[in-house]
């Protein structure tokens, strides 16, 4: 099967009008040793049988209850309401590339324009750009916005080591290809933002830390800017947008950039993407930012209107000497993203971001009461977001397969994958998806473990 | 048409409006530590029936594959099939969660084995990585796997990527992010690579060539084999811009060509959509001695009796993640349904007809604009857009097309032909659009020449007119004045403009 609509007719047609009798006789210039090749592939399905073979390849996972599934560890199951996947659906907007012909592009420009004026307001930043491919890669590019602004003279990053791994990972294969940069924190035993901020000193591009943080702690950021200012560093905030809805914006305690991974406004967690890369920073850094940038005009009428800017700082026009090489995006993620704030609105982002605090603290009272179990161990008073660790009585894998098989529920994460330290200790999160049942269920199947 | 601005989610907020609800809380609530909330966040506040309408009223002035005609040239706007939107939907595919325990997850890791595997067999490639979420992202995962080869060999002093000067933007940009100086060498007046300067650029110092294949022309390399050997000869890599391959696929395989190392872009050659910009997938196929080096985890499959079992595998070289858990994976899923859709005879048949699309066009359009190389193209096409002694340039050929209702080619690429204008038709548009694109074509050449100034003020027909560009970059206005105004005021300008 094909998409090909044309009939043998007209291919003839085609064919003379090129002078030529067969469709092959266009690859003379493909060398004939390596010309059509047979390809071991399966035989092809019509439109009725695809849908079956992949619901039968989709039964191959366990089925999914985002109501008795706690993990988190960076991406979330919430609420998405129906006006975002109508959104989304809309041909015009998802069947269309970059919006490099403005004219026939104001939907999705303007679209993106108030993302990033939303995005802006979340995060208490001055600019937004349009979108990166995940918060990972986000982050990674914040990086090397930091190293830029250092001038090639500030070859430090610090990083948290409460700054989910996967995305630490992600810097470390960015930095490869810069001589300059050496990472502390990261490998260093760092315990604390006290202890991070010793760290800082002239050599120093980045102070780099996330709040609420892996394990779900909301530290005290006061002062955090201040010093890394005071030696001439940035400040740069991973974020959660749920968060942001009742707690302080980055931009209220003196980040320069913010990154977040917008996967909770909106969209799916399908298996770990496509999610979306916000990234934001202060006005005196826009033309250091990577990505595409929204901005209003007006049109040879004077009407109002949005074009893609400043982008001279792109690869498409500095080549060698470009910002970065991001072209593709996640463009169509962001505009759920906006679809979703515009939804939920100021008020219901808060509720959202309440239901999450209040629900994880139920949850984590409830497991803490457990005998063998133990919320929070190294932080039992720091207040948390949405998730938080729980030290268990007998091995995470252990936990998580009594969980899955006589529960039907999904364990949280297993932290000893990344620090080693922390053998028997879960991350799990709660969010307004979880109903007070689906937390009892869980506190009960826990019970059953407890020592 | 109605050419009023669409007033901004902030000029339709109005105090107090909520446009979802939300359970009430059904746990003992917890107090809240005061010290760490903000006072305020300036999002909009709408009913659900405003985002509704707003969002369907941004959607009409906006273009797709969907609307229409949309031959931009390198990025293969092809048709985006509608059961691979409804596939990627599914809810054991799209609720399941990247963590979750791998038996919990075995159709997904399935389903990008297979694609692994399949990619790899369209390729000529060794081994498949899907982590990159895009094709730069890809040339840049390409670019550091080539790097850490050299080095791991002991051989530091390879700094140098070369690049042709039709390239994509990207490469030389990739090279950059991924520590190297790229290299610009010239084309020939056939418009390949020139092979002497190939030649003369390789030593010791090279690490490798980007070479798109084919090229940014839309011309097969005619002396590809050539080129990639005196890179190898050199000790050099051979790295592939995957961005056209839609011509090649089940056509020729660059693993069999001898390339080390290729992204395909699935938002282009597997059809999954564009999404505005994104988000794509940019997976990395590498021949056997760059397995290694590949990002992880890639997928696995361990075969114990009669039962099957699918693993995430770390490289035991590998450069590290380029992004988290394993890429795009509803990507994965689009593109997976797309290869199970067609077989090989039937995507050999897409490339097939994209070539004869393109071949078609430029042959229907030879008469009224300048072909700078009038030879058998492969997918894609450059023609000069600019009327000879009217002043009419490719842009405004391009804004003219807006009004017959077609996406223009892309413009001013590539660099080395002037006025270009670069023309993918793909495979799945019919011949009556192709006469038709052909036509209007013909006839704005026409007004070009009898009223050129009606062509270089299009575009007339859409829902705004040229937009200032200059303006946007010199008084940046990059968020919505109405929300530093505060949400809570319905701005009685809305739609009056």
């Amino acid at each position: 099967m094909s998409y090909v609509p044309h009939t043998d007719a007209e291919r003839r047609e085609m064919l003379a009008t090129l002078g030529v009798s067969r469709i092959d006789a266009l690859f003379d210039d493909v060398p004939a040793h390596v010309r059509f090749p047979k390809l071991s592939l399966p035989p092809p399905l019509s439109e009725l049988e695809i849908l079956p073979e992949m619901q039968r390849l989709a039964a191959r996972n366990a089925a999914v209850d985002p109501t008795l599934s706690f993990l988190g560890a960076g991406t979330y199951h919430h609420f998405r309401p129906a006006t975002v996947d109508y959104v989304l659906s809309r041909g015009e907007f998802y069947t269309s590339y970059t919006q490099y012909q403005p004219e026939v592009s104001q939907g999705m420009l303007q679209a993106l324009f108030e993302y990033q004026s939303m995005v802006c307001a979340l995060t208490g930043m001055e600019v937004s750009n349009a979108s990166h491919y995940d918060g990972a890669t986000a982050l990674a590019e914040a990086v090397l916005l930091a190293l830029s602004v250092g001038g090639g003279k500030r070859n430090k990053i610090i990083l948290s080591p409460v700054i989910n791994p996967q995305y630490r990972a992600v810097i470390r294969t960015y930095l490869r290809g810069t001589h300059a940069a050496t990472l502390r924190g990261d490998e260093d035993a760092i315990d604390g933002l006290e202890q991070l901020k010793s760290l800082l000193d002239a050599d120093c591009a980045a102070l780099v830390v996330q709040n609420p943080n892996f394990f779900g702690q909301c530290e005290a950021m006061d002062g955090l800017a201040e010093a890394a200012h005071r030696v001439g560093s940035l400040l740069i905030v991973l974020a959660d947008p749920i968060a942001l809805g009742m707690f302080k914006s980055p931009g209220e305690y003196g980040a320069d950039i913010v990154v977040a991974d917008g996967q909770s406004l909106g969209i799916p967690p399908s298996f770990g993407g496509p999610h979306l890369g916000i990234l934001a920073a202060r006005m005196v850094h826009v033309r250091r930012m990577s990505g595409h940038l929204v901005g209003e005009t007006v049109d040879a009428d004077g009407r109002r209107g949005y074009v893609l800017t400043l982008a001279t700082r792109e690869q498409h026009i500095r080549r060698a000497k470009a910002t970065s090489n991001i072209c593709t995006n996640a463009a169509v993620c962001a505009l759920g993203a906006a679809a979703y704030l515009a939804t939920m609105g100021k008020r219901g982002l808060g509720q959202v971001a309440e239901l999450c605090y209040h629900k994880s603290h139920y949850a984590a009272a409830e497991i803490g009461k457990l005998k063998g179990f133990v919320v929070n161990p190294q932080a039992p008073s720091q207040p948390f977001f949405k998730e938080f660790v729980v030290r268990l009585p007998r091995p995470v894998a252990e936990v998580n397969r009594h969980l899955q098989e006589r529960h039907g529920i999904v364990g949280g994460y297993d932290l000893a994958t990344d620090y080693p330290h922390l053998e028997q200790h879960m991350l799990l999160a709660v969010t307004e998806v979880h109903p007070r049942a689906s937390i009892d269920r869980l506190v009960q199947a826990l019970s059953e473990l407890s020592s | 048409m109605n050419r009023a601005p669409i007033p901004t989610v902030y000029e339709l907020s109005v105090s107090g409006r909520q446009g979802a609800d939300l359970p009430l809380c059904d746990v003992p609530q917890t107090q809240l530590p005061m010290s760490l909330l903000r006072s305020d966040c300036a999002l909009p506040e709408l009913s659900q029936i405003e985002v509704v309408r707003h969002y369907l009223a941004l959607s009409q002035r906006n273009f797709g594959v969907d609307s229409g005609f949309y031959p931009l040239g390198s990025c293969t706007m092809k048709y985006n099939p509608k059961a691979n939107e409804e596939i990627a939907r599914i809810p054991a595919f799209a609720d399941t969660h990247p963590l979750q325990r791998p038996e919990t997850a075995q159709g997904n890791l399935a389903l990008m084995y297979e694609l692994q595997h399949w990619l790899a067999e369209i390729g000529g490639f060794a081994a498949v990585s899907l982590q990159p979420s895009a094709g730069a992202h890809g040339e840049f995962t390409g670019l550091l796997m080539m790097r850490a080869y050299h080095r791991e060999r002991g051989d530091f002093g390879r700094t140098r990527i070369l690049i042709p000067d039709s390239a994509h933007g990207t490469n030389p940009a990739s090279s950059t992010m991924a520590g190297f100086v790229a290299v610009e060498l010239p084309s020939d007046t056939r418009g390949n690579i020139d092979l002497e300067a190939v030649q003369a650029a390789c030593d010791d110092s090279v690490a490798g060539i980007m070479l798109t294949n084919p090229n940014t022309l839309g011309l097969f390399e005619e002396h590809i084999e050539k080129v990639v050997h005196l890179v190898h000869q050199c000790g050099g890599l051979v790295y592939g811009d995957g961005a056209n391959m839609n011509a090649l696929v089940g056509v020729a395989r660059p693993g069999d060509l001898g390339f080390d190392v290729m992204h395909y872009n699935l938002h282009k050659t597997f059809a999954t959509p564009h999404g505005g910009g994104g988000p794509g997938a940019g997976p990395v196929g590498v021949s056997a001695r760059l397995a290694e080096f590949l990002p992880g985890p890639v997928i696995g499959r361990r075969v114990e009796g009669q039962s099957e079992r699918y693993v995430a595998i770390e490289p035991k070289k590998s450069i590290g993640r380029v992004s988290t858990h394993f890429g795009n994976f509803g990507m994965f899923v689009r593109a997976y349904a797309y290869i199970r859709r067609h077989g090989a005879a039937g995507l050999r048949a897409n490339s097939e007809h994209a070539v004869l699309n393109a071949n078609y066009l430029r042959v229907k359009l030879r008469d009224a604009y300048k072909l700078p190389f009038d030879r058998i193209n492969m997918h894609e096409f450059v023609c000069q857009g600019s009327i000879e002694d009217t002043g009419v340039r490719a842009l405004d050929v391009s804004k003219r097309l807006l009004d017959y209702g077609f996406h223009p080619p892309t413009n001013y690429f590539p660099l080395i032909v002037p006025e270009a204008l670069m023309i993918e038709p793909t495979e799945t548009e019919s011949k009556p659009t192709l006469d038709a694109f052909a036509a209007a074509m013909h006839e704005i050449a026409r007004e070009a020449r009898s009223d050129s100034a009606l062509v270089k003020t299009a575009p007339h027909e859409t829902p705004v007119r040229r937009l200032d560009e200059v303006r946007a970059a010199r008084q940046l206005v990059l968020t919505d004045r109405a929300a530093t105004r505060g949400a809570t005021t319905r701005s009685t300008q809305a739609g009056n403009k």
